[in-house]
């Protein structure tokens, strides 16, 4: 038998066929949609006079405009509020399960979809939004889509698409002690650029990613997309396992142990070749932060920004120039110790339950600087309920932390969470472009422990030099 | 869809890298429930200050400046999946967006929306930038049938690549939907298996 890297092993066990010349008409398992990207995916099925092919393996929620504060009042903004009741009765006229505002599941697409056990090895999965690459820390085949092709797979539960490339990143060794999932992938990120990972689907393996959580892991995969990969993922381990049993929709008893069975094939195959191959040492890894206006800008947070010499290039050298001058930056600058006005704990990068326990552990007891606002939003309603049970909330509310409720927030500020013109942001979200927050708002995006003691200290800090 | 076959036009020329979806249509204006009406948006922060009168010196802002082909620094459209980037830039009025890379989800966006995406060398790219420089009225023609882009100021042109299958649906103004449709009973037989 021929010998295969696990995203063949998914990617051809879904294909219904290949069109001549052209895409694999890939079969969907999970899909998953929101308010944003679906009402004109709807509406192309009702000028088609077409029904949701498999409502039963479409799950909905309400994330990407909603408040993050009295979710239980009508939403104010009409056209936020109009998007959100589209999608509802979209899903109640074709049997969608909506995990709508106020539901206890209801959270970021991305948080919901592995909390809940739906998000399991071994299947393919889509949804109206590039940071679907998450779901592939499970072993699965998950990545973004435009609207045109979530219609597609409501009408047939299929999408065409040509087979990305394959690749392969190695990280050997162990993470040094203080170093997060966020920093590996801003680490990898910073070395491929924005743009290295075009066409490729990436295979994430070595000890390094075999020692994160599932939690951990997830932050990986979602930032997949922004080196340009179509998805990232990670072969199912004890730890998958450990954290999918006895979950919402994970299989139970006799059949968790036959799906362990299988899962288990999930690997790529000794020999099974990649298009391409690239190997990190674990321990050249640092705290990272960014300093520029993408994901690929990013530096060692005790680093200077690169001096503008460095660039040879004449375009990659304006690039370079621009996003300096719309941060406020200076070539060669150190980033250490720099005021910032905001601290933003959320998105489907980091505002899992793992992540409000580090911010909680490295905050407890103490205050916020008075420059600071700081604002946690947690990733789901579950989320949000487990961190009450432990106290997370008192300990947020006495450090002069804001605990909102659940949905992507300020991480793209289609809602009321924005960071103004001009002010400062470190945030734990997966995008630094210009004015993804709120426009002219400038963003470095860092690991939760980065940006904790960063709204303790005011200034960009080191969390291995926080006393 | 519109069907595509042959564009002689000028350009509009954006020589900025990685231009990502959150330029091209900020996410504060995906509250639509419709395709439609996004053009006006397009690029909004790059054109127009926050009270929204035009920003001078945006190329877009120039009355000057006309075309149906946009050409772009390297890695257009990276970031989100949002497919109104896209129609942003159909509902404004262009039909070929030229680069010397693109982000893929863009690129399948585009496709599904009868833009056309040219990939060609950076030195053909800075060509274009150069002639722009030179002669603003320049026409540049992209040939979907013949895949073939050409600077008609300097009769340089270059072969562009596009899978038969998109450049069929591109050539009749057909979708992948009407396909997917059309292999129902496939779709049924697989899942049965």
């Amino acid at each position: 038998m021929a010998v295969k890297t696990l995203f063949d092993k998914i990617w051809d066990n879904h294909i219904v066929k290949t069109v001549n010349a052209g895409p694999d008409v890939l079969y969907i398992d999970k899909h998953f949609i929101h308010e944003v990207t679906s009402p004109q995916a709807f509406a192309g099925l009702e000028k088609r006079k077409i029904a949701v092919a498999r409502p039963d393996q479409t799950i909905a929620t309400a994330d990407h405009n909603v408040p993050t504060k009295d979710q239980h009042l009508p939403i104010k903004d009409a056209l936020s509020r109009k998007q959100v009741e589209t999608l509802t009765k979209n899903c109640e006229r074709h049997g969608v399960n909506l995990y709508g505002l106020n539901h206890p599941y209801q959270g970021i697409v991305h948080v919901i979809g592995p909390e809940l056990g739906i998000t399991q090895p071994g299947l393919t999965i889509v949804c109206g939004d590039s940071h679907t690459s998450t779901h592939g820390a499970f072993g699965a085949i998950a990545f973004g889509i435009g609207t045109s092709e979530v219609e597609q797979v409501l009408a047939t539960q299929c999408i065409l698409q040509p087979k990305p490339k394959k690749m392969r990143i190695t990280i050997k060794g162990d993470l040094v002690k203080g170093v997060e999932a966020k920093d590996l992938i801003l680490y990898i990120i910073s070395k491929l650029s924005t743009s290295g990972g075009n066409g490729y689907f990436v295979e994430y393996a070595g000890s390094a990613i075999e020692s994160l959580s599932m939690e951990g892991r997830m932050t990986v995969c979602n930032m997949s997309i922004e080196m340009g990969a179509r998805g990232g993922l990670i072969a199912p381990d004890q730890t998958t396992f450990d954290y999918l049993q006895g979950r919402e929709f994970a299989p139970k008893g006799k059949d968790f142990e036959k799906s362990k069975k299988e899962w288990l094939q999930l690997r790529t195959d000794e020999g099974a070749v990649f298009d391409k191959e690239i190997t990190f040492d674990a321990s050249d890894i640092t705290p990272m932060i960014t300093y520029g206006t993408n994901p690929g800008m990013g530096i060692k947070i005790a680093d200077a920004i690169p001096s503008e010499k460095s660039f040879e290039d004449d375009s990659e050298k304006s690039t370079f120039i621009k996003s300096l001058d719309y941060m406020g930056l200076q070539s060669s600058e150190k980033l250490l110790g720099k005021p910032v006005d905001y601290v933003f704990i959320g998105s489907c990068t980091n505002a899992r339950i793992e992540d409000l326990r580090t911010v909680a552990e490295i905050v407890a007891g103490k205050q916020k600087a008075t420059n600071i606002k700081a604002f946690i939003v947690p990733g789901s309603k579950q989320v949000e309920k487990q961190a009450i049970k432990e106290g997370l909330d008192k300990v947020f509310e006495a450090s002069g932390f804001e605990l909102r409720q659940p949905g992507c927030s300020a991480c793209l500020g289609m809602n009321e969470d924005k960071i103004p013109k001009g002010a400062y942001c470190v945030s734990t979200s997966n995008r630094n472009f210009e004015g993804r927050q709120g426009p002219g708002s400038r963003t470095f995006l860092a690991s939760p422990q980065t940006a904790a003691a960063t709204a303790l200290t005011g200034v960009i800090t080191d969390i291995s030099r926080l006393n | 869809m519109k069907k595509f076959n042959k564009i002689d036009s000028t350009i509009v020329p954006l020589p900025v890298e990685n231009v990502d979806t959150d330029q091209i249509i900020p996410a504060r204006f995906l509250k639509a429930t419709t395709r439609e009406g996004f053009g006006e948006n397009l690029f909004r922060d790059w054109r127009y200050l926050p009270d929204g009168s035009p920003k001078t010196g945006f190329i877009l802002n120039d009355p000057s400046v006309k075309g149906e082909i946009l050409v772009a620094g390297k890695n257009f459209g990276c970031g989100s999946s949002r497919e109104h980037a896209a129609w942003s830039i159909e509902d404004y009025g262009f039909r070929v967006v030229v680069s010397s890379f693109f982000a893929d989800i863009f690129k399948n966006n585009a496709l599904n929306n009868g833009v056309l995406p040219v990939q060609v060398s950076q030195v053909f790219l800075n060509g274009l930038f150069q002639i722009f420089e030179t002669n603003q009225t320049a026409k540049i023609s992209v040939d979907l049938e013949k895949q073939i882009i050409t600077n008609n100021d300097t009769g340089d042109s270059e072969h562009f690549e596009i899978n038969e299958y998109k450049k069929y649906c591109l050539t009749n103004g057909y979708d992948d939907i009407d396909y997917l449709l059309s292999i129902k009973e496939e779709i049924a037989t697989f899942e049965k298996n």
